[in-house]
Formats: C-alpha cells, sequence, structure tokens
C-alpha cells in the first residue's frame, strides 16, 4: 500500500521493531505508530464501537481519531501522534475504552 | 520559573513559528504548545530533518524547505518550545491546560496567541468510513514525516492547489497508477473570473503561474484525469476497492488501493469554539471563522488568532498574520514604541494583502459542491457515532432547533472527535431544512475537555512552577 521514498536498505537486520497484534512492525525513527502500521501493510486499525466497522487513519494529524489504538495498555492512544518505540506493545482498539 | 508567561503561542505552523519568534525576540516569555515533534506544522512537517534527505527534499520542493529558515529563526529566538505537548482546555483568562509525557499543566499568560491552523474540509461520501479512504492531506503527512508514498493503484479525488500540488508530488515519488477525479465545478469558473483582476495584485501572479505550471506537468505527464467529477461512491467491504463517479454525466468506476480526498481546508475551530468567540459565516469559503479585528485579536480581550485558524489564508499570508498578533501584544505590553509599531504592523500588513490577493479567485474556483457540505441521506456523517445524513435531516424535519439539540437527539458530534469530522455538515444540513442560515444555525457548543485525557492525568494535574 506504501513504499519508502529512497531505496529500502538491502537488509532489515538492525531495524527496530514494535508489536502489533502478534506480529512484529519495523520502522525507522521518527515514525508514527500508524505511519509504521501503514507501511507494514496494516489496513485496518479500530473497530467502531457503535456498529463494529474497521476503521483506518483518514487525516493523519490528529482530528479524525480513526487511527486509536491499545499502546503499552493504555486504550483509545492516538497513534499518529505517537512515535514508534522499539518494543512498544500495541493492539487493534475494539469497541470503547473500558473503565476498570 | 513562574507558570505565568508573557504570551502563550498554541501551534507551531507558519503563524505560530512567526509570531513566537516575533514575541521572544521582541524580549517576552514566550511558550510554545505544539502536538508535533518539531516546529513547521502541517504544511512544514518534519522540515528540518528533511533538509537532510536530497530526494525527498526533491520531491516535496523548494516552497515546503523554506520552513526551515522560520523553524531555525524560531529556534535561535529564545522562545520555549513543548513540542509532543496537546493542548485541551483553554480559558477566558488565558489559562491553558496541557498534556504531554510529563502530564497535565495548567500555563497562563497575559496574551494568548492561538495558531491551530486548519485542517482538510470533511468529504462525507459513501463509503468513505473505509481503510483504505484518507485526505489528501494525510498523504502528503505520511510523505513529509516517514518517507512514504501510496504504492499501487492510487485515486485522488477533489480539486484545489493541494489536490493538484499532490498529484505532481506523487509523479516525482515514482508514482505510476494514478487516477485523477477532478471534483471542481465547470460552473465556477465564470464566477470565480470575476476575481481575477484582483488576483493580479501583489504574489497573486506567482501563485496563478505555480498554479498552471502544475496542471502543464500533470498534462505532459499523461496522468488519467476525469474532470467535472461529482456523486463518488466508495466500494468495497472491508476496505477500499473501487470508486465509482459521475464524470460530466458520464458514469465511471476506476478499481483502487488507496483513494484520497480533497475539498480544500477549513479552519480548525476547537479551540476559539470553546472560548465562544464571536465566529462568522465565511460565504466565499463556505465555513465559519471567528471575528477578528486587523491583528487578530478575538471578542475576548488578550485572545488572538493568527493564522488559518481565522479564515484560511495560506502558509505566507499565515506567518504575516502571526507577525501582527506578536506586534499588537508588543505594543500593549510598552514593548515596542510607536513608530516602530507602525512601521512593522504596516509592513506586515502589505504582506498578508499581498499573498491574499489570490484567495477570492481560489476560493470560489474550487468552491466545494453542494453533496460535500450536504451529503445524500445514506451517507455516514458523524463517523465516530454512526449517524446518517438521512437521520439529521428527519430530526431537524421533526424540529430539532440546532447543532446542539442534535447531539442530544443523535449523539452525532459525541464521539472521540468531538464533531471536528461531521460538525460541518450537521450545520449545513439543519440550516437547508430548516430553512436559516449557516449563521442562524450556528455551530456544536464544544467543550473541554478538547483532547481526551484520563481521570488519572486530572488527578494529577499542577500549574507549572
Amino acid at each position: 500500500m506504501f513504499r519508502r521514498v529512497e531505496a529500502p536498505p538491502s537488509s532489515s537486520a538492525g531495524t527496530d521493531t514494535f508489536l502489533f497484534e502478534t506480529r512484529e512492525i519495523p520502522f525507522r525513527p521518527g515514525d508514527s505508530v500508524a505511519a509504521a502500521l501503514l507501511a507494514a501493510g496494516v489496513a485496518a486499525m479500530r473497530d467502531s464501537p457503535v456498529d463494529g466497522s474497521p476503521r483506518a487513519p483518514y487525516c493523519m494529524m490528529g482530528v479524525c481519531y480513526e487511527c486509536q489504538l491499545e499502546i503499552d495498555g493504555r486504550q483509545n492512544q492516538q497513534s499518529c501522534l505517537v512515535k514508534a518505540r522499539a518494543g512498544m506493545v500495541t493492539r487493534r482498539q475494539r469497541g470503547a475504552r473500558t473503565i476498570a | 520559573m513562574s507558570g505565568v508567561w508573557d504570551a502563550i503561542v498554541i501551534g507551531a505552523g507558519p503563524a505560530g513559528m512567526a509570531a513566537a519568534t516575533t514575541l521572544a525576540e521582541g524580549g517576552m516569555r514566550t511558550v510554545v504548545f505544539d502536538e508535533q515533534a518539531a516546529p513547521g506544522g502541517q504544511i512544514h512537517r518534519a522540515v528540518e530533518r528533511n533538509a537532510r534527505d536530497a530526494a525527498l527534499s526533491a520531491v516535496l520542493g523548494s516552497d515546503y524547505a523554506a520552513g526551515a529558515a522560520a523553524a531555525a529563526r524560531l529556534r535561535e529566538s529564545g522562545a520555549d518550545l513543548r513540542f509532543g505537548t496537546s493542548v485541551w482546555r483553554v480559558d477566558t483568562d488565558r489559562s491553558v491546560w496541557t498534556r504531554a509525557g510529563a502530564g497535565i499543566v495548567c500555563h497562563k499568560a497575559n496574551a494568548l496567541v492561538i495558531a491551530s491552523g486548519a485542517m482538510e474540509r470533511p468529504v462525507p461520501v459513501p463509503g468513505w468510513t473505509l481503510p483504505g479512504v484518507m485526505t489528501i492531506g494525510a498523504l502528503q503527512i505520511l510523505l513529509k514525516d516517514a518517507g512514504l508514498r501510496p504504492d499501487g493503484r492510487l485515486v485522488l479525488a477533489g480539486c484545489g492547489p493541494l489536490f493538484y500540488l499532490f498529484a505532481a508530488q506523487c509523479l516525482q515519488a515514482g508514482a505510476t497508477e494514478l487516477v485523477l477525479l477532478d471534483t471542481a465545478a465547470p460552473g465556477n469558473v465564470l464566477p470565480a473570473l470575476r476575481y481575477l483582476p484582483a488576483a493580479m495584485r501583489g504574489r497573486g501572479p506567482h501563485y496563478l503561474w505555480k498554479g498552471l505550471h502544475l496542471l502543464a506537468k500533470l498534462r505532459r505527464a499523461g496522468v488519467k484525469i476525469h474532470r467535472g467529477v461529482s456523486g463518488l461512491q466508495i466500494q468495497g467491504s472491508r476496505r477500499a476497492e473501487a470508486v465509482a463517479f459521475n464524470a460530466g454525466g458520464r458514469p465511471g468506476r476506476v478499481e483502487c488501493d488507496i483513494v484520497a480526498l480533497h475539498e480544500g481546508v477549513i479552519p480548525a475551530q476547537q479551540i476559539a469554539r470553546s472560548l465562544d468567540c464571536i465566529h462568522e459565516w465565511d460565504e466565499l469559503q463556505l465555513c465559519f471563522r471567528p471575528a477578528l479585528d486587523r491583528s487578530g485579536e478575538t471578542s475576548i480581550p488578550g485572545v488572538f488568532i493568527a493564522g488559518d485558524g481565522g479564515g484560511i489564508v495560506g502558509a505566507q499570508a499565515s506567518a504575516h498574520a502571526g507577525t501582527l498578533a506578536a506586534l499588537a501584544i508588543l505594543r500593549r505590553a510598552d514593548r515596542l514604541p510607536d513608530a516602530e509599531f507602525l512601521a512593522r504592523h504596516a509592513a506586515a500588513r502589505r504582506g498578508l494583502g499581498s499573498h491574499m490577493a489570490i484567495r477570492p479567485f481560489l476560493d470560489r474556483l474550487y468552491r466545494p459542491r453542494r453533496e460535500v457540505l450536504e451529503p445524500a441521506d445514506e451517507v455516514v456523517v458523524c463517523r465516530c457515532e454512526v449517524v446518517r445524513a438521512g437521520d439529521i435531516r428527519e430530526a431537524a424535519r421533526q424540529g430539532c432547533i440546532g447543532p446542539n439539540q442534535m447531539k442530544a437527539f443523535l449523539r452525532c458530534g459525541m464521539g472521540p472527535c468531538q464533531g471536528r469530522m461531521c460538525g460541518p455538515a450537521v450545520s449545513a444540513i439543519i440550516a437547508r431544512e430548516t430553512g436559516q442560515s449557516p449563521a442562524q444555525t450556528g455551530y456544536y457548543r464544544i467543550r473541554p475537555p478538547l483532547k481526551s485525557v484520563t481521570m488519572a492525568e486530572l488527578a494529577g494535574a499542577r500549574a507549572e512552577e
């Protein structure tokens, strides 16, 4: 769906990754979590809490809230505004946030 | 350091950078908040980092790269720059509540410049909630921020300067499977010509030449362009698979991997609305904008709005608007002699006017079709709460008197985006059904928290000391 403007490095060795569900997602320094997921071909990031329909980033600038994920145990995080870090654990935001 | 600043600037795009630089250089203790990690705003997003990337710089062009100079001057100005920081509440006494890694902090200033810029006009069409549908601005942000360009079959649907610019940038970045659906209404051309003489003043000819150059570039490249497009429908079950449309009366359909929409930009109103600043309906730009004086001061004393947040003016004009607000604040604080104030204010007003000369022509030429503001019944208008245009029409017919009562009836505008995506359409649909003007209909009452905060974060809130 997306590709980097420069040629990709010949080997993925040394590339940092974070976890999305069960998948290791490589990223570049400076990538937002949403950008790294789109680069890795992840299509949907949350399910609508109203009708369960799959949703994905629409605006990439913090306005639409469609990129919300669970990041390191915190729900409803706008993944277009969070920089990717090695070892992060992210999951799809399924439905509404639970209140513990 | 005390929690009280001389000036707070919200947003580090062209207007915010200029305002904060001018304020700090004028000797005011100034703090800048921005959600992003670096200065530039969306227009110059990641400009400092990309200056070192030859491949990306070639794609993004010189107007983009010019933002690096403003960012450098801001960094040298002495202003305190707080990135990765969201503003979630602003009070009329100029208290500004932020949320960042360090939690929630309340700052206060004698003067406040809101430079929160623009957002893309939401384009509610059938299927626009499907994954694979984004705005053109979102794709451009991915290009600037992550060096990502769309791969595969790309459909760009819309009109306006960013539409053509991004199409050209895609070509430059090596995109090959590109189809353009140009939604500019042919009927806009004649009314727009009325504004052409005025557009020949100031920097107008520069922008016109740039636009013609872009159009010629797309033509030379042989990009497939359908013109006079209306009735967009995005098809697909779990993601966007095709776009159906009507091009000048003939039906069309293109299969796609990504579709991006763009019908111009509108002011990001959230902060100004939450302060209850007086707003006006702009009939040429088809959006609400706050009422401002010649320096950008709102109806609330000491609260200024600079740049696209005060009505769409463009990046260069926004920088002048930021300067104007800062000069007025410096003058009021007795930090600027009269003569210097008058000279610099006049120069910034001239700069603003020069870059604004083209604006009415562009606004009229790329005026969105009625279906963008008032979509068909089956279209989801409120993405968060899945409320359709037909639901809003029906409630209005049953006597719902305005956008705020509509929230209570249908929950539209009450999801996480807090009405940012549905507000324009909800107001437009109600106005049509009730026969009132948009100004009479008004807009959602916006209340904090303007961005999500947790109860735990609230419990830990503190004043900066």
